[in-house]
Parts: structure tokens; C-alpha cells; sequence
């Protein structure tokens, strides 16, 4: 029998991961549910005015998309803890970051691609022009991809905590203010008919700062948490 | 290298005696230079011929502001320093400095809103130096909360210095980030404010303020941290003998 090596370990966590996930398709849509209900909660309160609505659409994605994924965060090593895999990953030898990365991976692909996916329909709602619905696709796919990062490194050190959920987010939304900044400000440039390249750039070098350096830190949460 | 000196200082009686000594060492300059610095700030200095008398919060602002930032600073370092050596004392600093740090950052807030009122004509203003200071107090509140929603020491002590040092990285950006989107929305408020522009009979008393500061932050952590250690130690055979005395 030969070793398993670090990216295969890497590769079956995340194919194990989304296979357990899609089991129960119907716990994959309720973010989505989620973030579309908050988007339809600013045209109820504000102005169902199409040109109002576009004018704070860029922030009503962001800040719909954050919650909608900071609710996943909670569950994303819930489970392990619970029934004892997690400590297997941790016995298992191979490099805990990486395994860290692949779990954070996952649970983007379960929790951020979808609303990736529905989010220019979102947009459509909000009034944003259609050569602006590319540009709210990237800003989100990079934005929960950074909250998937940085989020993990909440789950980890709040995993098995009493009332964990509402610490998550008060650890994680501070840290992932920039983000929303830049994120809010690409689409809102791309709704005026500017070029969000800069802010999308900068995104982009966030996402590379929190996946080069978040795994470091949920190694070490989780072997902190799992003790 | 040999690290046994840290680890002499890291010896909770060591420190426990240390810190009681230190204290009035700290104290007592910190106090006068307050008293120094407030006399000179509050009645020497010339009012500022834009703002009157209401720039002379700024030898309050300033300093707490500067401290919010240099006590989330001591923070990650003594969070660092724990989780690398496995030093519980220096979790105990990281600890005790923490609500020092939230009150500072707080101060630093009021202050801000007390000097906007007369001079923006608003209590609030979404001003870069105003916003990041309250996403620092939103850090610290996030270390507070983890370390209190612990039951086990040892996990509380490491988990929340993982915290502080993820948001030490994070830090930088969140300011950077903030200054960004600040001058992208308001491109002129006010922001003479604090810059080594100022006049020296202004000036003066408020480096005088900044050091006061320090050096009370230096003498409540070192009176929190025999507080720590106490509460760590309440069973501990020398701890008896230490207070049976």
C-alpha cells in the first residue's frame, strides 16, 4: 500500500467535502434563499425605484453576500468535531494548511459559488445595468472567497463554543470590512460605466493574502480547538 | 540562543513581585507628566486661531488614539511571544492589556465626537480616523469576547492570541482600506489635525501627553497583571506563602 501525498490528501478532502454537501441539496440552496431574501428587504424598506436601487446596489450585494455566507461558516467544521474526523485529520500527517485550505475550498464551492451564480440575477433586480452584471459576478466570487478564508479562521477558534455562531461574526466581519469596501466600490463603479479594475485588483491581491496566509492560522486554530 | 532569562521573567512570582514593583515606577511619572502636560495643553498653549479652544481635546484624542494602536501592538506581540514559547505569563500581559486597550480606543472615539460637534456641527462624521478607530474597538472586542466564551485557560490563551495576531495582519489593511474609501467620498475634511505642523507651545504638551499615556498604560498593566496572575494562581503553594506574609 503506498502513502497518501499532501495533494492527494488535499484533493479527497474536498471531493469528500462536497460529496457529503450534496447530499442534502436542499441545505446548499438555503444561502441562496438567504441572499436573495435580504436583497428583496432593501426595495421593501428604501424605494422600489429601479434607479434608487441602483444606486446602493453595489453595497446591498456585498452586504447580503457576507451574510449569506458568514451563516455556513459556523457549520464548516461542525460536523468533523462532532464525530471525531476531525482528529483524524489531525493524526493523519499530512500538513494541516493544506487540509485547511481544502475544507476552506469546499465550503466556498458549497456556500460562495452559488451565490456567485445568482447573483446577477440579483443584480438584474436591483436595476444594474447588464454590462455591469460580469463585474458583480467577480467582486463577488473573489469577496466570499476572502470570507472563506478569514471565515475559517473564526470557525476554527470558535468551534464546540456555547453561542459560537454570534461570535463568529463579531471575529469575522471586522476583518473582512476592506473587502467590502473594494468589492461595493467595483460594482459601483461598473454601474456607472467606469472601470472597476482597480478595486477588483485589489480584491484579487487580498483573496492571495488571506489563501497564502489563513490555512497557516487555521492549522492552528483547529489543532487549538480540537485538543 | 539561550532564552532562560525569559523564562525567569515568566516565572509567575517573578513577575508577580516584578510587577508590584514596577508599578509606582510607572505611576507616579505618568501622573506628573499628565499633571505637567495637562497645565500646558489646557492653559499655556495659545488657542489654535482656526479652532479656538476646542483643539485642546486633541491632548486627549491624540494620546488615546496613539494608545489604542500601540496597546493592540503589546497585545500581539505578548500573544506572539505566548504562543511560540508556550509563556502563559505573556498571555497574562495579552490578557490584562486588553480592556485597557477597548477603553483607550474608546476614549479616543468620545473625544473624536466631542471635538466634531463644534467643529463639523455633527456628534459623528464617517471620517477615516473615526471609522478605523472604531473597527479597532470592534477588534478588541472580538479578542475580549473569544477569551471570555472559553471555559478552558490554556485554549482560551492560545485561540484568542491566534486572534490578535490575525488581526495585527489585518490591521494595516483595514486602515489602508479605510483611508481609501474615506477620500474616495469626502475628499476634505479637516485632517491638520496632529501633524508636526503645530506650533512648539502647542506641541510640547501633548508629546508630554503621549508619553503620560504610555506610561500609565505601563502602570494599569502592570496592577492588571498581578490581578491575572492572582486569579491564575489562586492555588498555588507560593502564592499563600506570598500573601501570608
Amino acid at each position: 500500500m503506498t502513502a497518501t501525498t499532501a495533494p492527494q490528501a488535499t484533493w479527497l478532502l474536498y471531493r469528500r467535502d462536497l460529496v457529503l454537501a450534496f447530499r442534502h441539496w436542499d441545505q446548499v440552496l438555503q444561502p441562496v434563499v438567504f441572499f436573495a431574501m435580504i436583497t428583496t428587504l432593501f426595495p421593501l424598506a428604501f424605494d422600489p425605484d429601479l434607479g434608487a436601487l441602483r444606486e446602493i446596489a453595489g453595497g446591498v450585494l456585498w452586504v447580503a453576500a457576507l451574510l449569506a455566507a458568514l451563516l455556513g461558516l459556523e457549520f464548516l467544521f461542525r460536523a468533523d468535531h462532532a464525530d471525531g474526523a476531525l482528529e483524524q485529520l489531525l493524526l493523519s500527517g499530512q500538513p494541516l494548511s493544506l487540509l485547511a485550505l481544502a475544507k476552506g475550498f469546499a465550503h466556498w464551492t458549497i456556500c460562495g459559488l452559488p451565490l456567485v451564480l445568482v447573483s446577477p440575477l440579483v443584480a438584474i433586480a436591483l436595476g444594474v445595468p447588464t454590462e455591469a452584471l460580469c463585474t458583480v459576478a467577480l467582486s463577488i466570487a473573489l469577496g466570499t472567497g476572502i470570507l472563506s478564508a478569514i471565515g475559517a479562521i473564526g470557525a476554527a477558534l470558535t468551534l464546540g463554543l456555547r453561542r459560537g455562531s454570534m461570535l463568529l461574526s463579531l471575529l469575522v466581519l471586522p476583518l473582512a470590512m476592506p473587502a467590502l469596501i473594494f468589492g461595493a466600490r467595483a460594482i459601483d463603479l461598473a454601474i456607472h460605466g467606469d472601470s472597476a479594475r482597480g478595486p477588483l485588483l485589489l480584491l484579487a491581491a487580498m483573496l492571495v493574502l488571506a489563501l497564502t496566509l489563513a490555512p497557516l492560522a487555521i492549522a492552528a486554530a483547529l489543532r487549538i480547538s480540537a485538543e | 540562543m539561550n532564552w532562560t532569562w525569559l523564562h525567569k521573567f515568566a516565572s509567575p512570582p517573578h513577575a508577580y513581585r516584578l510587577a508590584g514593583r514596577l508599578a509606582p515606577w510607572f505611576g507616579w511619572p505618568a501622573f506628573l507628566l499628565i499633571v505637567v502636560g495637562l497645565y500646558g495643553g489646557l492653559v499655556l498653549a495659545p488657542p489654535d486661531y482656526l479652532q479656538g479652544d476646542g483643539f485642546r481635546i486633541v491632548y486627549v484624542h491624540a494620546p488615546s488614539a496613539w494608545m489604542s494602536m500601540f496597546v493592540y501592538g503589546t497585545m500581539a506581540v505578548a500573544a506572539a511571544i505566548g504562543l511560540v514559547w508556550r509563556i502563559k505569563l505573556a498571555h497574562a500581559v495579552a490578557a490584562a492589556a486588553a480592556p485597557v486597550g477597548a477603553w483607550f480606543t474608546f476614549a479616543a472615539l468620545a473625544t473624536g465626537a466631542l471635538w466634531g460637534q463644534p467643529m463639523w456641527g455633527t456628534w459623528w462624521v464617517w471620517d477615516a480616523r473615526l471609522t478605523s478607530e472604531l473597527i479597532l474597538l470592534f477588534l478588541y472586542l472580538g479578542f475580549i469576547a473569544l477569551r471570555s466564551s472559553i471555559e478552558d485557560r490554556d485554549r482560551a490563551d492560545r485561540a484568542g492570541a491566534v486572534l490578535a495576531i490575525v488581526g495585527v495582519v489585518n490591521l494595516p489593511i483595514i486602515h489602508y482600506s479605510v483611508y481609501w474609501w474615506n477620500t474616495l467620498h469626502q475628499p476634505s475634511t479637516l485632517t491638520r489635525f496632529g501633524k508636526p505642523t503645530m506650533a512648539g507651545e502647542m506641541l510640547w504638551p501633548l508629546l508630554m501627553m503621549l508619553l503620560a499615556f504610555t506610561l500609565y498604560f505601563a502602570a494599569v498593566l502592570m496592577v492588571r497583571l498581578r490581578a491575572e496572575i492572582l486569579r491564575r494562581e489562586r492555588n498555588a503553594s507560593w502564592l499563600k506563602a506570598e500573601l501570608g506574609r
